[in-house]
């Protein structure tokens, strides 16, 4: 694989000085040392001030801004009533949501991509996102009609939205499972799912009504439009299980990525590690998709950019839901504020993230994934 | 080209170095016997395509409309103004896509590529869109110029995006470019399509990809674009064998690598924006086709290129007839059949395979 070809190139050829190159730093307290490269630290860090920025901009600025000052005041609660309203229930809860997202769709993402070692692999492509399409749509679509569309309908578009993803990613994890679960057969198994669940959402859209097909797009686009804090605790609470348990899985990815039969030798239970790895990443995404819909394309481009930015050779974990969490932040707050018509932020995102991987690629000398 | 050294090259590639001699045999005969199956399939698919549809028609009615062109029947005229020029269009439309996804895993070297990869749908979808929103545009005939223009440039686009790098276009920047750019072009589409409802009734029907409706007017017109590229396809496919050894390897061999992928990639343009324009956006064919056709022709482009045709005009036109029949006196688009179908038939196949690695 391409991939470790080029780890082994960026250690082994040493500096003259006999240190490695990019710029490692070792860090020693008392009996305890780590080495780790400079960028690796940086680029987490700056993501993570950057979603802080935008948050507080996100919370300020729409069609009734409020001052910096006001928006501190009213956070530690000595704020007007119409501003409490405002910042505690209109925006805040927004970018919750689109924080939470962007991180779990940015962390599932990367997972997928080192998984499956083809930076083509995410969740869009593997049809989990498809998946909660299919059961929103029908939700929409339904809603009324027949008895399992009012059934659909009760439960509520989220719900839905949720099963659907849950749906395809079991599907997804007993199809691919074979005593293990290679990522060369989850990918192709993945595009199996999504191109049916792609063609039952499109059926969907043409046998809607057309105001219910349009809202049924809006949804499929993703939007943070009227998210209260009904989405963002549950979101919140799942996550606070999630990442951690992402973070842990992305320790043993490294080891994945040298192949099977080097794992194995290196000690890792592979089944067990494959399995723990896709449970985690399909959870990641099926929460943050009922949450706010299929926002297109940080699960595919955030981990890219990140890999590009920070450096070594897979896309780092914390930097990939750092940086999704600040783009989807970013998006949102573009939409309220600099376009003349609110769009869902699906849109933005990929606005955003598609001409930026562009500049990178042209950019850079950087070929693999 | 050197063809022979193609030959040589591409033989010596699979591992079978104990019996040379009689495994070539074998998997000639393989090879062989899996084209004769495409053939006799393709042809019981067109004769389905004719006989069946949402008027039954007996097959004594349909063979005397076809054979007696003098007669001017209610049944002849749905023969011959209807299924024909619809089996034609299948056929052709099938046959692109199949070759031009064989073409595109090939030149990429990567199991996903599928010409949707290469900006193609994602560039005809946003044509379309603007022809339906600026000008008003409402028949697949009238899409047709537009979904092709479109198609072409998003082929461009990403080329050029993806070899603009330093290193050149290799598989990894180009499917990025190609996934970049379709990912913004469906932005742009859905921004409009959000706020403008008229608009997303005319689209969602065309993008769902389907054979009905297009008369004999727009397999005309896309006829020579795809007559075109299967012959690009053709003399491009020996070329593929040496360049999936590397390009370096294939240097040393004699192969001349950039004409090689212009080629490759301006038949794959050709073949997928034409069968996009003429049917809308069709995915499955040319992502799974070529690898059910690897199953027996295995890994050279000789082979797998011309039967991968070969079997997307099947599976397109037995997709089209199933259409036509679970519906009642309606219709299924031949795209939602096309996966509902292929889509499990895919992981059967994938599973049945004892690593994955084999596809």
């Amino acid at each position: 694989m391409t991939a470790t070809a080029d780890a082994v190139a960026r250690t082994t050829p040493p500096d003259p000085g006999g240190r490695p190159r990019g710029r490692a730093v070792t860090v020693r307290v008392g009996p305890v040392s780590a080495r780790f490269r400079w960028r690796s630290v940086v680029v987490p860090l700056v993501a993570a001030v950057a979603v802080v920025l935008l948050g507080a901009a996100s919370l300020g600025r729409g069609d009734y801004p409020i001052a910096l000052g006001d928006v501190l005041r009213t956070l530690v609660g000595a704020g007007t009533e119409g501003q409490a309203f405002v910042v505690l229930e209109l925006r805040a809860p927004r970018t919750a949501v689109g924080a939470l997202v962007g991180l779990a769709l940015g962390l599932a993402g990367a997972l997928f991509q080192t998984f499956a070692r083809n930076p083509l692999a995410s969740p869009d492509v593997l049809g989990i996102t498809q998946g909660a399409s299919v059961g929103a749509v029908a939700a929409i679509v339904l809603g009324g009609g027949t008895s399992t569309g009012a059934l659909l309908g009760g439960l509520g578009v989220p719900l839905a939205a949720l099963l659907g993803a849950l749906g395809v990613g079991a599907l997804l994890f007993v199809l691919a499972w074979r005593s293990g679960i290679d990522g060369y057969r989850l990918v192709l198994i993945g595009i199996a799912l999504w191109s049916v669940a792609q063609a039952l959402t499109d059926w969907l859209l043409t046998r809607a009504e057309i105001h219910d097909a349009a809202s049924a797009y809006v949804w499929i686009t993703g939007s943070l439009n009227a998210r209260t804090w009904e989405q963002a605790a549950p979101l919140a609470l799942s996550l606070l299980v999630l990442v951690p348990l992402a973070l842990a899985a992305g320790r043993v990815l490294g080891v994945l990525q040298f192949g099977d039969d080097t794992a194995r030798g290196l000690g890792v239970r592979l089944a067990r590690a494959q399995g723990a790895v896709v449970v985690v990443a399909v959870l990641l995404v099926a929460t943050a998709v009922a949450a706010a819909g299929p926002i297109a394309f940080v699960a595919l481009v955030v981990p890219q950019v990140a890999v590009r930015l920070a450096g070594g050779s897979r896309p780092p974990l914390l930097a990939s839901g750092l940086l999704g969490a600040a783009l989807v932040v970013g998006a949102d707050l573009l939409t309220r504020t600099v376009l003349p018509q609110a769009l869902p932020v699906g849109i933005l995102t990929a606005a955003l993230g598609a001409p930026y991987l562009l500049w990178l690629l042209v950019r850079g000398r950087r070929t693999t994934a | 080209m050197s063809v022979p050294s193609a030959t040589r090259a591409a033989a010596a590639t699979p591992p079978d170095t104990a019996a040379p001699a009689t495994g070539r045999a074998a998997r000639t005969r393989r090879r062989l016997l899996g084209l004769l199956a495409l053939l006799v399939l393709l042809g019981a698919a067109c004769a389905a395509s004719i006989a069946v549809g949402s008027r039954p028609l007996g097959p004594g009615t349909v063979w005397e409309a076809l054979t007696d062109r003098s007669l001017r029947t209610e049944e002849a005229v749905i023969v011959w103004d209807l299924r024909v020029p619809r089996t034609v269009l299948g056929l052709m439309v099938g046959a692109a896509l199949g070759v031009s996804g064989a073409l595109i895993q090939g030149h990429t070297r990567n199991p996903l590529g599928d010409p949707g990869l290469l900006g193609i749908t994602a560039g005809a979808s946003f044509a379309v869109v603007l022809a339906i929103v600026l000008l008003g545009v409402g028949t697949p005939a009238g899409y047709v110029w537009f979904a092709f223009a479109g198609a072409l440039a998003g082929t461009v686009a990403v080329y050029v995006l993806g070899s603009a790098g330093r290193g050149g276009p290799t598989p990894v920047t180009l499917a990025l470019a190609g996934s970049a750019l379709s990912a913004l072009l469906f932005a742009l589409v859905r921004a409009v399509l959000v706020s403008d409802s008229d608009s997303l009734d005319a689209f969602r029907f065309w993008v769902v990809g389907a054979l009905a409706g297009r008369g004999a007017d727009v397999a005309w017109q896309v006829a020579p674009f795809i007559a075109a590229g299967l012959v690009l396809a053709l003399l491009n496919a020996p070329a593929l064998d040496l360049l999936g050894m590397g390009e370096d390897v294939a240097r040393g061999l004699g192969q001349r690598v950039w004409p090689a992928r212009l080629v490759g990639l301006g038949a794959t343009t050709l073949l997928a924006g034409a069968a996009t324009a003429a049917c809308g956006p069709i995915a499955f064919v040319g992502l799974v086709v070529p690898h059910a056709v690897r199953a027996f022709t295995g890994p050279a482009h000789r082979w797998l290129v011309p039967c991968a045709g070969l079997l997307g005009a099947v599976v397109l036109l037995a997709a089209d007839v199933v259409g036509r029949v679970v519906a009642r006196p309606g219709e299924l688009q031949v795209g939602i059949v096309l996966a509902l179908l292929g889509g499990p038939a895919f992981v059967a196949l994938v599973r049945r395979r004892r690593t994955a690695a084999g596809l």
